[in-house]
């Protein structure tokens, strides 16, 4: 483990992606510290849509709500979400994977049609006439984003059971009597988990890319701010182009937290990759 | 004048752990219809060297010294449009396993016209036709011409490599372990489908193997690689009657003798060197039962002895 | 070939009913009353939700309910859209075409450009080159196509004026034939762009990891050894070995782009599905999205089809093996 950070470190992209993911981290754990005040709480007229000031350091909404607070508090929703989906998703999927791919026949034949048919529906549209039918709640948002993202899990973890299950060791386990739950979670399971961990990453990228798209498309939990709704009020404002400090800090917040998890999980196919220690002379 | 001579063939990798001499002072001739044979263990640097001759050496692979001269022009210092008109016309290679050397997405007729349309100012269709004739002269059904590779067995896939590396009708024909991976039947066939096409299109060869019994039917002269160097170089029937080197020996005691009496197969002791920073002295001393005080310190000069040339301490006057 | 593409047709028929099931569940199965929940407006009386219960026949058991849904279905009804009180098929039949102009030339731009950029890349692995069409591509490709297009439409369409704010022509501007075409091909740009950016590092890193594999392979060095030259390497035996994966990929990843769509629409107003969609959710008007959710997913299932069929062009195995 040690070794494997050590390892990203000396990856380009993993240093860069770790370094901005810790700011967002350290933002949402500190946010109360950080200079920042309710951000729902409207203040007087005279402050709506106002540049930024030493007092509202990046501005006000047209409802007068400060900037600064909702990106430091949105980054809360956006990791929340991010990583809470992306643990249902891959525990989901690799559960499934596991079942499909340790008993073969009949059940990886039903799990594995399941898994197509979900893979084949057009993610977007699915996820806004879920989130549209159960209502917007930052909950139903998470069980939106993990329907969707499940299935890639699965069939990864499925393909690599099937070839971990031809094994030698497997066979021995077997070979004493071990039984089926024995195998899958004891032996096969640890051999997993480090696909679990780089498709992680991969699901916190795409789940919190699902929120902010769903939230900007009107399908956020209206009892929070996010970084997607931001967007969203600016955008049905319509004075945007007069007001882009209401803008930019969101796209900006959302582009360097996504592209930071996609450098991440670059870095760690890269590592995990056998030639790149001998390629780096390590 | 030989038609391929190599001269002094020094062929280095250069990787992180250091430099592999793959080949090492490699030296040979080729006389036209004569087919030299080279054999030695995998890993010796047979394939390398056929691809050097090719100028198929992909970094961090590098020609460092020597040379190759083909028709008396040197490979080695032939530029990029030069040496590609030369590969297929005047030099032609047949690649170890070449069951993957047919695209798969690629009909096996247009593969084979391709090699014509590229060197002879030829139509589609008179490369077509000279596809399809050269398909019959491998013993192919002529029919199968628009036929993918997957739907040949592995024979007749070997059967379409070699027409597709001959329809140019090149001087010299590299075979990188032709019958390898083949079953016995095949691979008989295939020989005397070589044999055959070397007296029809006179064709002048190298043929790689590790096997003594390919080597002794089809070649004139049999050079001997160990360890990225040849160790010994003389005709066919003297080296079977009386191989020198001791690696020879031990290579020819660990095939059985078909015709010959019954005689106890020994393998050969050890393991091959890793071809990375090599000890001093001869590459074979560590696995040698005749090895010499100087063998340890002093790599061996290629010697010349009754028409033979042997790379051993234990023939040095 | 037939056989493959009777196949492939039956398994697509398969997974469209499945679509249709989904869809069907999809509302009955949600929490509270399906009536109610479509009527948000608070002046619909009780009786007029009666009536619609028993117009879709709601009032009736589940199974019931699936047979009278499916029939309606066959018949091109989807119900009535809340919000224009139009046919739903009508709405969505209105705006398909202007989202299949978008589609069609933001997704050919990126498979072409996306192919040739990814080819480059892998040809000169290792080169400046190659680094940078890569993490350009990788960049490209974590920007939401929503955020581009906003930038897109700050800078080019507010600030620079260069491009039109929104809509797919100039309204009564009373241009036709060649000067109507240029109008909208001047509207569609911006849209387009965003999509294509998103796409494009998609193409861009599958096609330069297929590839690197394929150059590795031995039937590229035996095409050297015949004397072909670099440029029929590279695009006679490489590329065409290399689009397998690549266009195995465009069908899995087909879905996904409909979210480029839904994105690129809303963001600069295109009057196609996508911006039907953000205004459906915005209404929430049910009928529609479950008529949108139905006619995305089938278009996907029918270009998965598609591509399943070019797949079986490209690679001869697949045509005889199955």
């Amino acid at each position: 483990m040690k070794d494997f950070v050590k390892l990203l470190f000396s990856h380009g992209m993993g240093r860069m992606g770790i370094f901005i993911i810790t700011l967002f981290l350290f933002a949402s754990l500190f946010a109360p510290y950080l200079h920042t005040i309710d951000p729902h709480k409207s203040s007087s007229f005279e402050n709506m849509l106002s540049p930024p000031s030493t007092q509202f350091w990046l501005g006000t909404d047209d409802l007068g709500r400060d900037i600064w607070s909702q990106i430091i508090y949105g980054s809360r929703i956006s990791l929340t979400i991010g990583f809470v989906a992306a643990i249902v998703s891959v525990v989901f999927g690799t559960f499934v994977g596991l079942l499909g791919g340790f008993y073969g026949g009949i059940v990886d034949d039903v799990l594995s049609k399941i898994v197509d048919f979900f893979m084949m529906l057009p993610e977007l549209p699915l996820m806004i006439i879920l989130a549209a039918v159960l209502g917007p709640t930052i909950w139903n948002i998470i069980f939106v984003v993990s329907v969707v993202n499940w299935p890639t899990t699965a069939r990864i973890v499925r393909s690599q059971v099937l070839s971990l299950k031809e094994r030698p060791f497997i066979e021995a386990s077997r070979s004493i009597g071990a039984s089926d739950s024995f195998l899958m979670f004891k032996e096969i399971l640890p051999n997993v988990v480090p696909l679990m961990f780089a498709q992680s990453v991969l699901m916190i990228t795409l789940a919190i890319y699902a929120e902010t798209i769903l939230s900007f498309l009107g399908l956020g939990d209206p009892s929070l701010i996010s970084w997607g709704q931001m967007l969203h009020f600016a955008f049905e404002s319509g004075v945007m182009a007069r007001s882009l400090w209401w803008v930019m800090p969101p796209i900006f917040a959302i582009c360097s937290l996504i592209v930071s998890f996609t450098f991440l999980g670059t870095a760690i196919t890269d590592v995990t990759n056998p030639g790149y220690k001998e390629a780096r002379g390590l | 004048m030989s038609l391929l001579e190599v001269d002094d063939l020094r062929l280095y990798f250069y990787t992180k752990r250091g430099t592999a001499k793959a080949v090492d002072r490699v030296g040979f001739r080729v006389e036209k219809n004569e087919t030299l044979g080279l054999i030695g263990e995998s890993g010796c640097g047979k394939t390398t060297t056929a691809l050097a001759i090719m100028k198929l050496i992909k970094p961090p692979g590098q020609i460092v010294h020597g040379k190759i001269l083909f028709q008396d022009r040197d490979i080695v210092s032939l530029d990029k449009e030069d040496m590609r008109e030369l590969r297929g016309k005047g030099l032609a290679i047949i690649r170890q396993e070449a069951q993957n050397s047919l695209n798969p997405v690629m009909s096996i007729g247009k593969q084979i016209a391709e090699g014509l349309l590229v060197h002879d100012k030829i139509g589609k269709k008179e490369a077509w036709e000279r596809a399809e004739h050269q398909l019959g002269l491998v013993g192919l059904d002529t029919k199968m011409i628009s036929h993918f590779p997957h739907e040949f067995s592995g024979g007749m896939k070997q059967r379409a490599v070699i027409a597709m590396a001959t329809v140019c009708r090149p001087q010299f024909l590299i075979l990188d372990e032709p019958t390898t991976g083949l079953d016995v039947i095949v691979q008989r066939q295939l020989l005397s489908l070589i044999n055959h096409l070397k007296q029809e299109l006179g064709l002048t060869a190298l043929l790689i193997a590790h096997d003594l019994a390919v080597i002794a039917e089809t070649c004139d002269r049999v050079a001997v690689m160990y360890a990225g160097k040849i160790v010994e170089h003389s005709d066919t029937v003297s080296l079977y009657r009386k191989p020198l080197h001791p690696y020879s020996q031990a290579l020819l005691s660990a095939y059985p003798n078909l015709k010959g009496e019954k005689k106890q197969l020994r393998s050969i002791p050890g393991v091959p060197p890793r071809l990375i920073n090599t000890p001093y002295g001869c590459k074979f001393e560590p696995r040698c039962s005749y090895a010499l005080e100087a063998c340890k310190h002093q790599e061996p000069e290629m010697m010349y002895q009754d028409g033979r040339y042997v790379a051993c301490h234990l023939f040095q006057a | 070939m037939k056989s493959f593409i009777l196949k492939r047709a039956g398994a697509s028929l398969i997974t469209v009913f499945a679509v249709i099931c989904l869809n069907f569940l999809i509302f009955r199965l949600a929490p509270g009353d399906p009536v109610k929940m479509m009527f948000t407006d608070p002046r619909v009386t009780a009786e007029q939700m009666q009536e619609v219960r028993e117009k879709f026949g709601l009032d009736k058991p589940l199974g019931g309910q699936f047979i009278s849904y499916v029939q309606r279905l066959a018949h091109g009804d989807l119900g009535i859209s809340f919000w224009q009180k139009k046919p739903v098929t009508r709405v969505l039949a209105e705006k398909i075409p202007q989202t299949l102009i978008l589609v069609i030339t933001a997704l050919g731009m990126a498979v072409i450009l996306g192919v040739i950029l990814g080819a480059l890349a892998g040809w000169k692995t290792g080169t400046r080159l190659d680094t940078f069409i890569v993490s350009a591509s990788l960049a490209m490709y974590s920007i939401p196509s929503f955020a581009l297009g906003l930038i897109l439409l700050l800078v080019f369409a507010y600030t620079l004026t260069i491009f039109p704010l929104s809509g797919m022509s100039t309204p009564a501007s009373g241009l036709t034939g060649f000067g109507y075409l240029k109008d909208v091909a001047w509207h569609m740009v911006l849209p387009a762009f965003s999509i294509v950016m998103w796409y494009i590092g998609e193409f861009v890193v599958l096609t330069r990891s297929s590839m690197t594999d394929v150059l590795g392979q031995e039937y590229i060095t035996s095409a050297r050894a015949k004397g072909v030259k670099e440029s029929g390497i590279l695009w006679r035996h490489a590329l065409r070995n290399a689009l397998l994966p690549v266009v195995t990929m465009t069908g899995v990843n087909l879905g996904f782009a409909v979210a480029g769509v839904i994105e690129a629409e809303t963001v600069f107003s295109w009057p196609g599905i996508g911006l039907l969609t953000y205004e459906a959710v915005m209404k929430r008007d049910y009928p529609l999205l479950q008529g949108i959710f139905l006619l995305f997913a089938v278009s996907v299932i029918l270009a998965n089809f598609v591509v399943d069929i070019i797949y079986g062009y490209i690679d001869p195995r697949i045509r005889v093996g199955e």
